[in-house]
């Protein structure tokens, strides 16, 4: 008898592994020459901003660093929530991959707004709505890792942090409405509106294509890390099989 | 109905039976803000200043501290998978016992804080305000936390954990609950900030409830 | 007449396959005592006859009914009696026994009937005494006067007779004994002779555990 489809955690991710295999170096060829193309429009043919000076620059980084923060966790989220809905593996696995990556997008973010604050409000860091939700948002990914990690039954701590990735979305509206909800120093969103982007082509050009670079080295990144995980969980489980038949 | 009441009473005959813990709690909210006067200097007028934000920090952390217990004991014994095994939804044990956590921890804690409002010269139109924010986010507090409880049941070194996944919840808890005390004193209506902490309490009643259920459900299988 | 089946049963715990293709029926009266070596998966099953974990794969019916689709129904008609003796130490005896009845009832239970559950066990005289100062063998007793508590259908018991003297050992036979005169079904974990008269075995040892993946390796006869 063929293993029923509740018992996909016996399938092999063959299919899964040889897409990734196909995939990974696109992303990472796309990332390079998207990050080439991005940097040397933000950084050199871009004009500098009239009120801002070359310190606008930053946003290059720090914008498509804060879209990747909440991008990442709320693909965490929906992959936590199949994970404990339909027990699919790979949903756990992608989920796992997921938080350290958003968690370094959510750190530079911090880092990048730190530096642009200092010349722009004259101070490197405000308790305004936008930048505690941030914060926030980077202590939930620190819990989730840190609450994955801190159980000696390993699918105890998937689930676990799985319901806690999901407690967590409702601070993703919070930070995206916080500078329209609280009168804060943040500025406003300026591409994202439904008016239009306020923003003009010689920046919104190096800021998309950075932007694609920080996502295409996500998807890069996680399906290295994706692999990385099942491959041991493959050896996991040999050894776990040679103990037992001995 | 019945097996709330059945929860409840017999937690609260536990806390009464080991009344110790609950007073040590209210110790260390009172301990934790006496520390500051030696901290930042006897000057009356910075205590002022500061005594609402400490004494919410306070209240915060002495709240956490008994969080780790409330679904650990009930763990250990054997208690909670039964409790779980009744034909009763596992979402009224959770506020059974978010109820009675209140009642030991969240209560004794109000209760306290007047006699720290005094010590940190806490200028007396405060009060009432500070009382009332008290009351209505000490609960949204326990309920939180019990989310938190929930999911580090099992867990290598629950306490820290649970101080990493629950304090920043906590956060939106403190900033109004403080500021409600802050508007009072400076001459501005505490009522919106008032307003927003009994919506938190509101919204984390059914939320965190579901949620903390949904934990000790995977926790347990 | 009732009958509790399971088909096809899988379970995995952590990242092992503890047993696969098993299968089991029971009918109202019967016994089913459950064999195997330490980490053979009994207390596993239990649990999952239990619905305290969902299987891996494989169903449990009731009455031909998923028990997936109405577990509350489920919960209410079985007992379950695990490793850990559920007592807290501040509380009486006839306060523990009073407050997992009233939990299983939603209504408070009377004194006499604790009193009669405890003297089932023969610990009557134990209801005023604080849970701490029991043995574990008291503690036992304690736990297991849960089943004479309530009437449901289904109990399942793992290790029951763990820190049991003979005489306790003897009630517990007489209960479950009743029981199944009742209609009543038992499904037992145990390493020793538990001497429940036409009890069905499941020996959850099998060469197949061990990583094999063959089908239906242990099953009882339905």
């Amino acid at each position: 008898m063929a293993p029923s489809s509740s018992l996909h955690r016996f399938a092999n991710p063959a299919r899964f592994l040889r897409l990734a295999a196909v995939v990974q170096p696109w992303a990472a060829g796309l990332t390079i020459a998207a990050l080439i193309a991005g940097l040397y429009l933000g950084l050199i043919a871009s004009p500098g901003d009239y009120q801002q000076g070359e310190t606008v620059r930053i946003m290059y980084i720090h914008v498509p660093s804060a879209w990747m923060a909440l991008f990442c966790y709320t693909n965490m989220a929906l992959a936590s929530a199949v994970a404990l809905i339909w027990r699919h593996p790979l949903a756990d696995v992608i989920a796992k991959a997921t938080a350290p990556i958003g968690a370094c997008f959510t750190f530079l973010a911090l880092v990048t707004g730190s530096l642009w604050g200092k010349p722009m409000w004259g101070t490197w860091w405000v308790w305004d709505a936008r930048l505690t939700s941030v914060l926030i948002l980077f202590f939930l990914y620190l819990g989730y890792m840190a609450l994955y990690n801190a159980f000696d039954d390993a699918t105890r701590g998937a689930r676990a942090a799985a319901v806690l990735a999901l407690v967590g979305v409702v601070n993703v509206p919070i930070i995206k409405f916080s500078v329209d909800w609280w009168n804060t120093l943040h500025q406003p969103a300026s591409v994202v509106k439904l008016d239009g982007p306020a923003i003009h082509p010689s920046m919104l050009w190096p800021l998309l294509l950075m932007a694609l670079a920080f996502t295409t080295y996500y998807v890069w990144v996680l399906l290295l890390r994706v692999r990385a995980e099942l491959i041991g969980r493959r050896v996991r489980a040999i050894r776990l099989r040679q103990t037992q038949v001995r | 109905m019945n097996r709330f009441a059945a929860i409840l009473g017999r937690d609260l005959r536990l806390a009464v039976r080991q009344g110790v813990d609950s007073l040590m709690v209210v110790a260390f909210f009172v301990l934790a803000v006496v520390l500051f006067p030696f901290g930042v200097g006897p000057e009356p007028g910075v205590l002022a200043r500061i005594a609402p934000g400490v004494i919410w920090v306070a209240a915060l952390l002495a709240a956490m501290l008994s969080l780790e217990r409330l679904f650990q004991a009930d763990h250990e014994d054997g208690s909670l998978e039964l409790m779980a095994l009744e034909p009763v939804a596992l979402e009224s044990v959770v506020l059974a016992k978010v109820a009675a956590h209140w009642l030991t921890t969240g209560l004794p804690l109000i209760v306290a804080a007047p006699l720290l409002a005094i010590l940190l010269n806490l200028p007396v139109e405060g009060f009432a305000v500070l009382l009332l924010a008290l009351l209505l986010g000490t609960p949204t507090l326990s309920l939180i936390g019990a989310v938190g409880a929930a999911l580090i049941l099992g867990a290598r070194r629950g306490g820290v954990l649970l101080s990493l996944l629950v304090l920043p919840l906590f956060i939106p808890v403190l900033i109004f609950g403080a500021a409600a005390v802050e508007a009072s004193l400076g001459g501005f209506p505490a009522r919106p900030h008032l307003l927003i902490l009994a919506a938190l309490l509101l919204a984390a009643l059914p939320l965190c409830t579901w949620a903390a259920a949904g934990a000790l459900r995977q926790g347990l299988e | 007449m009732s009958r509790f089946a399971g088909t096809d049963l899988a379970c995995i715990r952590g990242e092992r396959l503890v047993f696969q293709g098993l299968g089991f029926a029971l009918d109202a009266g019967q016994a089913l005592v459950l064999g195997g070596a330490n980490g053979s998966g009994k207390s596993s099953l239990l649990r999952l006859l239990a619905g305290l974990a969902r299987p891996a794969g494989g169903t449990l019916s009731w009455d031909g009914a998923s028990i997936a689709d109405d577990p509350d129904a489920h919960r209410a008609r079985l007992l379950y009696v695990g490793h850990a003796d559920p007592l807290k130490p501040a509380l009486t005896v006839a306060e523990n026994l009073a407050f997992w009845a009233a939990l299983r009832a939603g209504r408070r239970l009377a004194d006499s009937a604790v009193v009669a559950a405890l003297d089932a066990f023969a610990i009557g005289r134990l209801a005023g005494v604080p849970g701490r100062y029991l043995s574990a063998g008291q503690r036992r007793r304690v736990n297991l006067a849960r089943l004479a508590v309530s009437p449901v259908a289904l109990w399942l018991l793992d290790e029951p007779t763990t820190a049991l003297d003979a005489a306790a050992g003897e009630s517990l036979r007489a209960l479950i004994a009743a029981h199944r005169a009742r209609g009543g079904m038992v499904v037992a974990s145990t390493h020793s002779e538990l001497g429940l008269d036409g009890a069905r075995q499941l020996n959850l040892d099998a060469p197949a555990a061990a990583g094999g993946i063959k089908e239906n390796h242990v099953s009882v006869p339905a």
